[in-house]
């Protein structure tokens, strides 16, 4: 009898350590939202890593960019529980701070010895802060990134090209500094026949569902004069938002969108771009440096065929800022797993595998290193990029601030409504309103 | 020998019989009632009061934190009043129209060929009734690359019988073309449907009639005036009925082919209070605007449905 209740008590114990073991393994999963793009694809190589050195299953959850910021807003407004951890968009951040969304790290900043001093300032103030220039960190800057161009190296190295650049204009054809040299090119390259196949000048944004064309326009727009609002007045976007120069940036935008770019790109944002320039479609393409790594090693359009280039500058000399933050979700069940992959995603080495993989790293020990950039093709302009970089608003009401840029930009340049001028009236106007239910002004 | 309802009384387990036995048939009714009452209220009704509260205050989805404020009628009169909200509802009405006259039309026609019998006449019927099996999501995305200008088939078409470059014209990237564009993708699905409620109507139709107008010498002509369109009007008007209140609607197709644009030329009502709902998240202004669609469609459709029964009793 006795040994029978041993045996039936050893049972229990191997079935309940079992079961105990079952739950542990089931609790030690993160599940990471992002976007469906290559440098996720990276992450999921570089977080195998993390997996071997604590054992937590990483799950993932990617969303196409078209659908990125409707699917993990609605999620974060829920309250849902879908994502421990999420790269989310830089603009997204303050909302995520003020409503809750996302776990305040400076104590865990502070515990763990991660100084932003140590991440690129830019990164630091697009991806982390809220309110911005001030210390309360929502992120730790996790993806740099930027608009810049691609070309093709082969096309504009071809003699016959050249002299015939040069006989037109006066100047080697070579990557352009300026705008007036970037439309000169794409008008240059617009209905060429090469190699037996016509081409067009230039790929630009001018997608309406999302943030494309606000993306597109405001990279140029930057250059040529475009403010926010006064420095010195917040919030009064009058004669900033829409002064003569910015009107101009907008016209000229409108001018290489009819001039230079392939047809039926009245809709077009990142996965256009790359499948317009993948198929040997265009002579020069906007896109993010997220997407230059792939880019290089396209087997047809890759190697020695592609070039980059930062984005031109005008009266003044700016880029989109894009890339994303790494934030902990406070509605996770998670959350100590989820800081630890924060932790870990932080170390200087973890970071340099990142680049190395595809990521782009904000720590300032990878960006800084002699090596860095001669380490990839696109490195240097890269750096350069990230020195140069402005954002759109990041308010609380950003999605509010988005969408109507993205009405009155697209109504203007690729629905031919109403003059530059009378777009960015109208877009005051809506900010306005905006900021005006928001009680700030 | 017994009825069937002796029958089933006979087999209704004893102890049932003693339970139900109790109850009135009007305590019985509203015992199979309830669930469905209950469901019918609770995903229909309480929304819908939800949404007319929601509709009065400043509420936004996104804001947990912010105070909820009660500020009247000021939702409705700002979207009254908002000039971008009455473009939609043009963009709307013009799409719903166009469609649907080219629908009925069509459809129509479509029927009265059917209907005729001759060879291989099944096998038409299923070809033709494929696009309004497929999803509208499906028939967005493939009409966007039917319709690209360099490599869509329909653009490749169109230079083939006129002789213009393929390329020289975007048919969603246009702000003339845009709203034919996708009038000219909803009638290719629909057109189906409006065909098969049309044959209904038709099938409805005794041959006596015609046989009696063959002996009163009546023309083709007249007999389609005089028999067949009255008689399958309430199936036309009810085929408009389906087709305006769900063109009304029309969200995914239009979304996935122009989402709104180029501009908002195509921003139809449906892809409006998505925005305002889902992507600004002004959550008591968009409730307003929902209201205000609703009672459009159902003002509208309880109309029809007077005017139908009218045509119905002729």
């Amino acid at each position: 009898m006795i040994q029978m209740m041993r045996a039936l008590g050893a049972a229990a114990v191997v079935a309940v350590s079992c079961l105990g073991g079952q739950a542990v393994a089931q609790t030690k999963q993160l599940t990471l939202c992002w976007a469906a793009w290559d440098p996720a694809n990276a992450l999921v190589e570089l977080s195998k890593d993390f997996t071997a050195k604590t054992g937590v299953e990483m799950k993932y959850e990617f969303v196409p960019w078209t659908s990125y910021a409707d699917r993990f807003l609605n999620e974060l407004n829920s309250k849902g529980k879908l994502c421990d951890v999420i790269i989310g968009d830089s603009q997204w951040i303050g909302g995520a701070a003020e409503n809750g969304h996302y776990v305040k790290l400076n104590d865990f900043f502070a515990k763990e010895k991660i100084s932003m001093d140590d991440f690129m300032p830019a990164t630091v103030v697009g991806y982390s802060e809220w309110p911005k220039n001030t210390p309360n960190y929502w992120a730790l800057p996790a993806m740099g990134d930027a608009i810049g161009w691609t070309y093709r190296k082969d096309w504009f190295a071809r003699p016959e090209i050249q002299a015939e650049f040069k006989k037109k204009f006066g100047r080697d054809l070579a990557p352009p500094e300026t705008y007036d040299q970037l439309k000169e090119i794409a008008e240059f390259f617009q209905g060429r026949e090469i190699d037996g196949k016509k081409v067009y000048g230039a790929y630009i944004y001018t997608e309406r569902g999302s943030e494309g064309i606000t993306m597109g326009v405001t990279n140029v727009l930057y250059d040529w004069g475009f403010q926010y609002e006064n420095p010195k007045k917040p919030y009064q976007m009058e004669g900033f938002v829409n002064s003569p120069e910015a009107v101009k940036g907008l016209e000229f935008y409108k001018s290489l969108y009819k001039c230079c770019t392939a047809p039926g790109m009245s809709n077009a944002y990142m996965s256009e771009g790359l499948d317009a320039f993948k198929s040997g479609q265009v002579a020069m393409q906007m896109n993010f440096f997220a997407f230059f790594p792939g880019l290089y090693k396209d087997p047809n359009v890759g190697g020695d065929k592609i070039g980059f280039f930062v984005n031109p500058k005008e009266k003044d000399h700016f880029t989109q800022l894009g890339g994303q933050g790494i934030s902990v979700v406070s509605y996770s069940d998670h959350r100590d797993d989820a800081l630890a992959y924060i932790k870990w995603f932080a170390q200087p080495d973890v970071q340099k595998k990142w680049w190395a993989l595809g990521g782009y790293s904000c720590l300032k020990s990878v960006l800084n290193d002699p090596s860095f950039p001669k380490s990839a093709p696109f490195a240097a302009d890269f750096l350069k990029s990230m020195g140069i970089v402005k954002d759109f608003w990041a308010e609380p009401s950003y999605a509010e601030l988005l969408l109507d840029m993205q009405k009155r930009v697209h109504d203007y340049v690729v629905a031919d409504k109403g003059t530059a001028k009378e777009a960015l009236d109208l877009l005051v106007k809506d900010w306005q309103k905006v900021f005006k239910e928001d009680g700030k002004i | 020998m017994s009825s069937l309802a002796e029958q089933a009384v006979a087999r209704t387990p004893r102890r049932l019989a003693l339970r139900f036995g109790k109850m009135s048939d009007k305590a019985i009714a509203w015992l199979f009632i309830t669930p469905s009452v209950l469901l019918l209220l609770a995903i229909n009704i309480f929304p819908l009061l939800w949404t007319i509260q929601l509709s009065f205050t400043n509420y936004r989805a996104n804001r947990p934190n912010a105070p909820v404020r009660y500020i009247g009628l000021d939702n409705y009169r700002d979207i009254l009043s908002d000039t971008d909200v009455w473009h939609a509802m043009q963009a709307t009405a013009h799409f719903v129209l166009w469609s649907i006259s080219l629908e009925m039309v069509l459809g129509f026609g479509l029927a009265l060929l059917i209907n005729r019998r001759f060879r291989g006449h099944s096998f038409w019927t299923t070809i033709i009734l494929l696009p309004m099996m497929l999803s509208p999501a499906v028939v967005g995305n493939f009409w966007t690359f039917l319709l690209q200008p360099q490599i869509g088939l329909f653009n490749s078409a169109i230079a083939l019988l006129t002789g213009v470059d393929p390329s020289s014209f975007q048919m969603i990237g246009d702000v003339r073309l845009a709203p034919w564009s996708i009038i000219m993708v909803d009638t290719w699905m629909w057109t189906p449907y409006v065909m098969l409620i049309c044959l209904a109507g038709l099938r409805s139709i005794p041959d006596y009639i015609y046989e009696a107008a063959e002996v009163d010498r009546a023309s083709p002509w007249r007999q389609f005036w005089s028999i067949t369109l009255p008689m399958v009007m309430p199936f036309l008007m009810l085929a408009i009925l389906f087709r305006a209140i769900e063109n009304f609607k029309m969200f995914d197709m239009v979304n996935l082919l122009t989402s709104g644009g180029p501009g908002s030329t195509t921003e139809v009502a449906s892809i409006t209070l998505k925005r305002e709902a889902f992507e600004k998240w002004r959550t008591g202004y968009s409730s307003a605007l929902a209201i205000i669609l609703f009672v459009t469609v159902f003002g509208a459709a309880n109309i029809y449905v007077k005017a139908l029964n009218r045509v119905k009793q002729r």
